[in-house]
């Protein structure tokens, strides 16, 4: 079982790899049957990797039904019988894109308040003060002092983007990645900036 | 009509209590009918700020619960007669107050008084939600340091969300107090300047009181400053700020205490 060996040291390498991942087994390029296949089960299962589904195995095993025995995949290939129609098939009626509406706030964002807005970009004509936030589910826009939290993208959106006339924020965070006033560049306090998401980092630059 | 104003900050020992007072005693001298309410149920100063501890018969609750008259609760000052003041229970809990009792005693008064000031307990539990609830201005004190701007923003959203007027989608008037003002450590840098208070609060500046012996002296002899010192600075910046109240246009200053040439020097325009 060469194989399983390569496997641990791949496992050794990266060990969160398979962590709490849903796996489907190809067992295209083996032969193995039954028992083989209990056997290669029990190893995967010692090393916490989940087995849901198999495909591409021996067709001798194909319609084995026991508790426990992940269930037959197929590749999402047509198996047999298939249905031959006349008319095509209903297409379902495409969802109207939905056109998110921002959200535009006119007045100051006070310590304590929060806005949420999972649903689009929050436009915000005033400040918003230390100890308020604004959690927007696109970008966040501040036309004032950016004192307090802004989390954009708070669905996991990470084309989103956070611009403020003036940074003073206690935080900026674009889809779960965040950045505290400590980790900011001093530099770029009180300055108009935007912030967006380059690969796993937040950059802050200025508008002027 | 009547006015009610309550006067809010969030942070404790900032200048409430003061502030009612002065600001009451200041309206009630140019003539006003004014009452003073103390909400800080459990926690009661305005009596002895106002100098009528010894007076005190019933209390708001007794009010509230129908234990007493508001006439045999009010009690009026003997130095000025348009001002009176409705003190809060030491003994009881503020749980025992409920916005209906407060908003039926607050409807009594207005039918009597020219102005009725709600002095608020700090923090932002029952008391001073209740206290705020039906006011229809507020005067939020603020020391020019961060963490009381951060509790008064804190009221101010507060204001503009958790009152009557505010769910009836109404503006709740609010004006900014300054208290505690020091012009000399304001100059060093050492306190938040009048216009950074200015620009997070955004809220239009009502008056500048400075930092004074003879503030917290009158406080211990139980006479408003606008009563026991009226010339003094920090009276004549409270005399000013109850003439804004009224909507009178004074040109803002910080009053400093007169010592010839050198006061000239200081009295300058801040804002």
């Amino acid at each position: 079982m060469e194989w399983l060996a390569r496997l641990d040291e791949q496992i050794e390498r990266a060990p969160g790899f398979f962590h709490k991942r849903p796996v489907v087994l190809d067992l295209s390029v083996t032969q193995l049957n039954e028992p083989g296949i209990r056997a290669l089960l029990s190893e995967l299962q010692s090393r916490d990797i989940r087995i849901i589904g198999m495909e591409g195995a021996d067709p001798s095993v194909q319609s084995i039904d026991v508790p426990g025995w992940p269930p037959m995949l197929n590749g999402g290939r047509a198996a047999s019988g298939v249905e031959v129609r006349d008319e095509p098939p209903p297409t379902p009626a495409e969802p109207e894109p939905e056109e998110p509406a921002p959200l535009l706030i006119s007045e100051p964002i006070r310590s304590g308040q929060s806005i949420v807005f999972p649903k689009g970009d929050v436009t915000i004509v005033g400040s918003v003060s230390s100890g308020a936030e604004v959690m927007a589910g696109g970008s966040i826009h501040v036309y004032g002092a950016l004192r307090g939290r802004a989390i954009a993208g708070m669905l996991g959106n990470p084309r989103a983007r956070i611009f403020c006339r003036r940074l003073e924020a206690e935080l900026l965070a674009i889809d779960g990645l965040y950045r505290t006033a400590e980790d900011m560049d001093p530099a770029l306090r009180g300055r108009p900036v935007q912030a967006w998401l380059d690969r796993d980092s937040i950059v802050v630059a200025p508008l002027d | 009509m009547a006015k009610v104003l309550v006067v809010t900050s969030g942070k404790g020992g900032v200048g409430k209590t003061t502030s009612t007072a002065s600001l009451g005693a200041a309206l009630a001298q140019g003539g006003q009918r004014v009452v003073v309410i103390d909400f800080d149920v459990g926690l009661r100063n305005l009596d002895l700020v106002m100098g009528a501890e010894r007076r005190v018969v019933f209390d708001l609750i007794n009010v509230v619960q129908g234990d007493a008259k508001l006439a045999q609760a009010l009690i009026r000052d003997k130095r000025i007669d348009t001002l009176s003041l409705l003190p809060a229970s030491q003994t009881r809990d503020k749980d025992a107050l409920t916005s209906d009792g407060v908003a039926k005693v607050l409807a009594e008064l207005r039918e009597k008084f020219d102005w009725v000031i709600c002095d608020s307990p700090a923090g932002i539990e029952k008391g001073a939600t209740l206290a705020m609830y039906h006011a229809d201005a507020a005067v939020v004190v603020t020391n020019p340091e961060v963490s009381s701007v951060r509790d008064s923003d804190r009221i101010i959203g507060l204001l503009d969300s958790k009152t009557q007027r505010a769910e009836r989608g109404e503006r709740m008037e609010k004006h900014l107090l300054l208290t505690r003002y020091d012009s000399a450590r304001a100059a060093r840098g050492e306190m938040l300047k009048t216009e950074d208070v200015l620009e997070i609060l955004s809220i239009p500046l009502l008056g500048i009181i400075p930092e004074s012996e003879e503030v917290l002296r009158a406080s211990n002899i139980g006479a408003p400053i606008t009563l026991s010192n009226p010339a003094s600075a920090a009276g004549r910046a409270y005399f000013d700020a109850a003439k804004r109240l009224r909507g009178e246009d004074i040109p803002m200053t910080v009053p400093v205490e007169r010592r010839g040439l050198m006061g000239k020097l200081f009295g300058r325009r801040v804002a």
